[in-house]
């Protein structure tokens, strides 16, 4: 009995938004008369943290600071349509919509500062820090709020902006199967690293490393986040969880998580990465997506090591405890058998 | 790129973590009203069944008991949840009629003025049913004589005529016959529940003005209200629906199962109603991945370059196919993975058993398909007598490639993602790979 270590990689590509496209996001923004930017949409926020992301995004492109932007979503009142969120499509499809709706709220703030600045637009710029500033002429700025206020009591205007992003449908020729199946391709390459106990069958992960190439990223730490996380629930996949643990069997199913399995924090392993910024073409600000592709490199990489310590070539999920030691059994099995022969065709000599 | 980004690409805090850790979020079936009723669900407790009788007598008499929903009561009982993007046909009941096709299957809804008081309703519901023959096997349910799950008489779903999602690029009949090796492997993956902290669930609300506010953890408020719409038969300016931070959804919560019937529930008895799945629910009855089979043939030279790949794919879809018709349009596109494969041809087929549906779930349709072609790739480096790493370099994909579904690459970073990874984990490169790029072939990119 032994614990014996290996090392497996795994490369993967993943393709962003819903695969035939046709999948329209929208946004409206305006701006009230203190200067907030309220970004009105329908999408959802996962938890993933797409509040503060369309949030960055918003403030970017219209000049302003994240303070002074208000997101509202997830009402079917207030929030204009969207298709819903994943696919990993909602950084891309509502960060394109916010965009263009940025814009447009942008343009008709300048049309006012314009005015009140006494100013070219072309003379006009943002400093992210809430004011509009004339350029070479320092004492002449003014605070977005106070444009926004201006626009609406003394110019009877309004400061809003429409956007909407939609990859157009794309039809499957039944026959050869040629379609258009995604907007942009993010990557990522995992080395995983294990220790089997031939004992008792069970697998450790000792490490999970991996590049990812993801476009821009828009929150450094969000992305992250999916990282580490999808590093776990790839784990999870690779080695514990089902609802069918006898499949096809369709019995013994567990009911809660006392009896669905999955690593705890205990099980955890170091978890590494490197992230690559090759800006997509059509992302805002050359955003790719990374929502789900996480859990996708783990599994393969965690199951390549276990051949590579082992000599077990697995070809199912979860690599159970069960799993292993059937495999090494059989291995073992079939290594006295072939000794066997080798002893018999020695004698024979 | 801009260097005058000032947000974008800094780790702002994200905004809701202060009230997740302290507490304060609050969840959609978090709210609570006045005279609030509970919905549950009376399941078929077997695979498959005739529905013979259903028997609600004893229900009835269930102190709290307000009333009973069955199939005759939906007014658009038999719907697809991709009808809104015009994937036919329409197959799922919301509420089972002369059949049960999974175990776990919704039969009837109790409404009751408690929730302990809806599950003894539940419980004395009395079901006459004719068991049948079921099938649980993606292979087994493609059989002739195989017990049919569908109304429309087969086990597959069928596109544009054809029983799988076909991708045809090349010849891998001629290039198997050139190649020096055959390397094939047959890889299965069984289901995986979302298993979100936050059960699915809503809350919908009768208003004053004859709109029926909906309180939802869906992934999606406008493919919901749209759904409900249908199901009901009721415009869609009579529902509002209303989302927020959802606890987690991984593709769990894209189905929409408890709107339908909480709003009808709430219409026939003027209050507001409450339909959220127990943890076992979530478990034993919420959609789950799929189980896949992945058949994998390829055809590969001595120098370890692929020529030819055939896939046959598999999902067990369960008795409705909910998402995963789509799923499996998706696998058709990515089984060939980030090589350039000149000759492949691939096979994707949505199978229906009497099993939980499956429907969508983080990586739809492609987690399962990079387990396979990966495990397969390191299959491929040992015939070939490469390491895991040269295979893939020597194989990847570059701009300008031709991928099986006809579309030019455009932004493949494979290898610079490689070449990362390995400097992360100290792999040494041969200076061949580590001087390779994912530019054009024409433009050096050899």
């Amino acid at each position: 009995m032994a614990k014996l270590r290996g090392t497996g990689m795994s490369a993967v590509n993943y393709p962003t938004g819903m695969n035939l496209g046709g999948d329209p996001s929208q946004a409206l923004i305006h701006a009230t008369t203190s200067g907030s930017f309220v970004v009105s949409l329908s999408a959802t926020d996962l938890g993933q943290g797409l509040r503060t992301v369309i949030g960055q995004i918003a403030a970017e492109a219209l000049g302003v600071r994240m303070e002074d932007v208000v997101i509202d979503t997830a009402d079917t009142d207030t929030g204009p349509h969207d298709m819903g969120t994943f696919a990993s499509r909602a950084t891309h499809r509502v960060g394109n919509a916010v965009m263009a709706a940025a814009q447009e709220a942008r343009e008709a703030l300048l049309d006012v500062a314009e005015d009140e600045l006494e100013a070219a637009r072309s003379d006009l710029e943002f400093d992210g820090q809430g004011n509009i500033l004339v350029r070479g002429a320092p004492d002449r700025s003014l605070k977005v709020a106070d444009i926004a206020a201006a626009a609406q009591f003394k110019y009877g205007k309004t400061i809003a902006g429409r956007g909407v992003y939609m990859k157009p449908r794309s039809p499957v020729d039944p026959e050869t199967g040629a379609m258009d199946p995604d907007s942009t391709e993010a990557h990522a390459c995992t080395v995983a690293e294990v220790e089997v106990d031939t004992e008792t069958g069970e697998v450790t992960v000792l490490s999970i490393r991996s590049a990812y190439e993801v476009g821009r990223q828009i929150n450094p730490a969000l992305v992250k986040g999916q990282i580490v996380g999808g590093a776990w629930m790839g784990m999870s996949h690779a080695l514990y969880e089902t609802t069918a643990p006898y499949y096809p069997d369709p019995d013994h199913n567990p009911k809660d998580f006392s009896e669905y399995l999955m690593p705890g924090a205990y099980e955890m392993p170091e978890i590494d990465c490197v992230v690559l910024e090759y800006p997509s073409s059509n992302g805002p600000y050359g955003v790719k997506g990374v929502g789900e592709m996480t859990a996708n490199a783990p599994i393969p990489a965690i199951v390549n090591a276990i051949y590579h310590a082992t000599g077990l070539r697995i070809d199912e999920l979860p690599v159970t405890p069960e799993l292993i030691l059937r495999g090494l059994d059989a291995k073992e099995r079939a290594a006295s058998v072939a000794s066997a022969a080798d002893t018999t065709a020695t004698t024979g000599s | 790129m801009s260097p005058a980004l000032n947000v974008v690409g800094r780790s702002v805090p994200r905004s809701d973590g202060i009230g997740h850790v302290t507490g304060r979020t609050q969840f959609a079936t978090d709210h609570s009203f006045p005279g609030m009723l509970h919905l549950k669900i009376v399941r078929s407790p077997v695979h498959h069944a005739r529905i013979r009788r259903i028997d609600l007598s004893e229900a009835e008499r269930v102190p709290g008991f307000v009333c009973a929903l069955t199939h005759a009561d939906v007014p658009h009982n038999v719907y697809t949840i991709l009808g809104l993007i015009g994937v036919e046909p329409e197959e799922e009941f919301v509420l089972a009629e002369d059949r049960a096709r999974y175990k776990g299957e919704p039969i009837a809804a109790i409404v009751a003025e408690s929730e302990e008081a809806a599950l003894d309703a539940v419980a004395r519901v009395k079901l006459d049913l004719e068991e049948l023959p079921a099938v649980f096997d993606v292979e087994e349910a493609l059989k002739p004589g195989a017990p049919i799950v569908t109304h429309w008489g087969n086990n597959t779903f069928m596109y544009e005529g054809h029983p799988c999602r076909r991708v045809r690029f090349g010849d891998v009949e001629e290039a198997f016959a050139r190649a020096d090796h055959i390397v094939e492997g047959v890889y299965n993956t069984k289901p995986i529940e979302q298993a979100p902290i936050e059960t699915t669930g809503c809350i919908a609300v009768p208003e004053a003005n004859g709109r029926y506010t909906v309180y939802t953890n869906t992934q999606a408020v406008y493919f919901s209200l749209d759904n409900t719409s249908i199901i009901l038969q009721i415009p869609g300016n009579r529902l509002h629906f209303v989302g927020g931070t959802v606890g987690g959804g991984f593709g769990g919560k894209v189905d929409v199962i408890v709107e339908p019937l909480a709003t009808l529930a709430a219409m026939k008895t003027n209050r507001p109603v409450k339909y959220a799945y127990s943890r076992s629910e979530e478990m034993q009855v919420s959609s789950t991945r799929s189980a896949w089979r992945i058949y994998v043939k390829d055809g590969v030279m001595r120098d370890g370059r692929i020529i030819a790949r055939k896939v046959t794919s598999y999902a067990d879809s369960g008795a409705y196919s909910r998402q995963t018709p789509y799923a499996l349009t998706k696998h058709a596109a990515n089984a060939s993975g980030p090589y350039a494969i000149p000759n492949v041809s691939i096979d994707a087929y949505c199978v229906y058993t009497n099993r939980v549906p499956s429907s969508a779930m983080r990586g739809f349709g492609i987690t399962m398909a990079s387990f396979a072609l990966e495990v397969q790739m390191d299959k491929i480096a040992e015939v070939a007598g490469l390491d895991p790493w040269s295979i893939r370099f020597i194989n990847a994909y570059r701009d300008g490639d031709i991928k099986p579904h006809r579309k030019v690459v455009e932004d493949a970073t494979l290898i610079e993602t490689m070449q990362a990874a390995a400097a992360l984990v100290g792999q040494d490169l041969p200076a061949e790979f580590r001087a390779m790029t994912s530019a054009r072939r024409s433009e050096g990119g050899a």
